[in-house]
């Protein structure tokens, strides 16, 4: 009876020791690694446009049934080209605003009328984000212009998926993690077309 | 053929307006009068604060689940508990991020001095494994979403054969030591990627993620947690935690009667019987193996290791860009033909190939050494293992294995002196009657 309470006693304390080394060590790691990153901000997901080669697995892969991605207009890189490649198909024959001349598949790309410039008409390019999949259908359009259409992951809709689904699938690794406090990425050409307007 | 023709008229049309801009040059921005540029909206991410709110509903959530398991001893608070969980982190935080895959960031920030690990996440690494040290698995009770879904479809366990029990119980640590590689080596997070039921909590993902989630809940009808005890890496690391928590859960709230009722309670085959006493010649053999086996692990280990370092191939496969290569090198020597999108995008850069080429043997190289580690984890939690159940151990009561009971209160019902304590009946021997045989023995 008593060896065997001897035993009990010595289980008690070995464990007891055991799990203050444990628990000490993983304070330490922990400590260790909050000093480590502890200035790390969380980060998000987003698309490197200039690596992105619209291949359209943005608009099936992402976990939401309406993707997270969507395409984004920068106007000051847009040269309201006439007609946009973005806008229409140019495989078709006429330059009317029915759906089959669209390039989109859901007809998100809008153009509203600014004005007539020597004979020529200037449309400025909206994407209606409510429609749009995010397919890169008019990112690839536009690229053969000024590319001033990308695709970036919308962070009002993105529930930041530790592994983002599109980024395991997405052919070109065009998927980052960046700081949330810069959850955007811009072309590098859109950027310096932004920057041209804000210095002039 | 009439595509084609569609495609080169447009791109005609298109030469001729380009014509004047030149190839690379870009077409400047018409400027008209009266009208201003606008600018495009970017939406901002959900705040940083919400963060905290996540790790202040994990510390109360730990707590209740502590406190309503080992002080109210209450199934029914820990069964709400388990349902608020599974809403609030399952459904309303859409399983992202969870402490099971908080493994792989934090494994991340280790390799890789570029990514840091936001508080957040490490507070939803450590605090589980903290309380777990204490408390046992508390988190797995009623805290952690996965587990909670399963417990609610836990309707009609049948029992795990031990020896298969045993066996399956070791791939939570072999999917621990893949999911580690892979986030050191920055693959991939894989624990997300396969996360079964993450599918369900945001009711929409790839059809094959949800299937592969109703698989495991149908699964989950007859064998309890089937997720929890054959897969769980994080579960993996709160198991030996948990066998040395302090306090933890009782069966009996006091003593036990040995009345067997409580026997077959647990849905997850966590409840051991009181141990026989061995023989001498039995205690003989087996401490023989155990010295057997101790002499033997470490010749395991390295021999695992060993061969592990073939597995450097295989292993880098699922890196995007060691497959990105084995394509590229495929195309080179035409025993493919045509491209991938991927093949696609690395021509388009204009990258050199031999230098593809080098990242892709350099990716082998610590693919290799990642293989070692892991061939000598694998060898080593199966020594472990043999070594644990040869140890000898002395129950004299029925009690819940600490390693493997998630602490979820269902066994404390079948016990007749919980009913006692709880009013239910006047004393024990309502139920049982004891034999006089035994009553004299105790
Ligand atoms: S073409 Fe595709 S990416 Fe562009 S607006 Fe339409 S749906 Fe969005
Ligand atoms: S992180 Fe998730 S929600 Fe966001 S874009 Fe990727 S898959 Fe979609
Ligand atoms: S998956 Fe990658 S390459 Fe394809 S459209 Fe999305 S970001 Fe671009
Ligand atoms: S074993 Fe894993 S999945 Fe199950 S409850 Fe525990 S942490 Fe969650
Ligand atoms: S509390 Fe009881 S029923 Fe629940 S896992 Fe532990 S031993 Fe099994």
């Amino acid at each position: 009876m008593a060896a065997d309470k001897n035993r009990q006693d010595r289980r008690q304390f070995l464990g007891g020791g055991v799990r203050t080394v444990g628990a000490m060590a993983l304070a330490g790691f922990s400590g260790f690694l909050a000093g480590q990153s502890g200035k790390a901000e969380e980060t998000i997901w987003q698309i490197d446009p200039d690596v992105c080669t619209t291949c359209g697995n943005c608009a099936t892969y992402c976990v939401l049934d309406e993707s997270a991605v969507k395409a984004v207009q920068c106007f000051d890189l847009c040269a309201m080209c006439d007609p946009c490649p973005g806008y229409f198909d140019l495989g078709h024959r006429e330059r009317t605003t029915a759906a089959e001349n669209q390039l989109c598949p859901t007809g998100a790309v809008l153009r509203t009328f600014i004005a007539e410039q020597a004979g020529v008409p200037r449309f400025e390019y909206y994407i209606e984000e409510k429609d749009c999949i995010g397919c890169g259908k008019c990112v690839e359009g536009c690229a053969m212009m000024n590319g001033s259409l990308y695709l970036q992951v919308r962070h009002d809709r993105c529930v930041n998926c530790n592994q983002c689904a599109i980024a395991v699938a997405c052919p070109s690794q065009a998927f980052r993690r960046v700081p949330a406090s810069q959850p955007y990425l811009m072309k590098k050409k859109a950027l310096a077309a932004t920057q041209r307007r804000g210095s002039s | 053929m009439r595509r084609q023709l569609r495609i080169l008229s447009g791109l005609a049309l298109l030469l001729l307006l380009v014509a004047g801009a030149g190839a690379q040059e870009l077409l400047s921005r018409p400027e008209i009068e009266g009208h201003a540029t606008p600018t495009a909206e970017f939406p901002e991410p959900r705040s940083a604060s919400l963060e905290y709110t996540d790790v202040a509903v994990l510390a109360v959530a730990l707590g209740l689940s502590v406190y309503l398991a080992l002080v109210r001893r209450s199934r029914r608070g820990l069964f709400l508990l388990a349902i608020g969980s599974l809403a609030y982190f399952g459904f309303y935080r859409q399983g992202c991020v969870c402490a099971i895959g908080s493994i792989q960031n934090v494994v991340l920030a280790l390799s890789d001095s570029s990514y840091g690990v936001s508080l957040a996440i490490l507070a939803f690494f450590a605090l589980p494994l903290v309380a777990t040290l204490f408390f046992g698995r508390t988190f797995c009770a009623a805290v952690c979403p996965l587990g909670a879904i399963q417990e609610l479809f836990a309707l009609r366990p049948v029992r795990v054969p031990a020896w298969l029990d045993q066996a399956l119980g070791l791939a939570p640590y072999v999917y621990l030591g893949a999911a580690v590689v892979y986030a050191a080596t920055g693959t991939a997070f894989i624990i997300c990627e396969y996360d079964p039921f993450v599918a369900f909590f945001r009711l929409s993902g790839s059809a094959n993620m949800l299937i592969l989630g109703a698989c495991f809940l149908v699964i989950g009808l007859f064998i309890g947690r089937p997720y929890c005890r054959y897969l769980c890496p994080y579960g993996a690391l709160l198991k030996p935690l948990s066998r040395l928590s302090r306090w933890h859960v009782r069966i009996p709230p006091e003593e036990c009667i040995n009345c067997r009722l409580c026997e077959d309670a647990c849905p997850y085959g966590a409840i051991h019987p009181p141990t026989v006493k061995q023989s001498d010649a039995d205690r003989k053999a087996a401490r023989t193996r155990l010295v057997l086996l101790l002499a033997l692990s470490p010749v395991m280990v390295a021999a695992a290791g060993w061969a592990g370092r073939g597995l450097g191939v295989p292993l880098s496969r699922l890196h995007p860009e060691s497959q990105l290569a084995e394509r590229v090198r495929l195309e080179e020597t035409g025993q493919v033909e045509g491209t991938t999108d991927a093949s696609d995008a690395f021509y388009s850069t204009g990258r050199p190939r031999q230098e593809l080429y080098a990242a892709a043997l350099a990716l082998h190289e610590r693919f290799s050494v990642a293989g070692m580690l892991l061939g000598g984890w694998v060898a080593l939690v199966i020594a472990v293992k043999l070594i644990h159940t040869n140890l000898r151990r002395q129950r004299t009561e029925y009690s819940a294995e600490k390693g493997n009971c998630v602490s979820c209160g269902r066994c404390f019902w079948y016990c007749p002196a919980e009913q006692v304590r709880l009013g239910l009946i006047e004393n024990v021997d309502v139920v049982v009657k004891r034999p006089p045989a035994e009553e004299g023995k105790s």
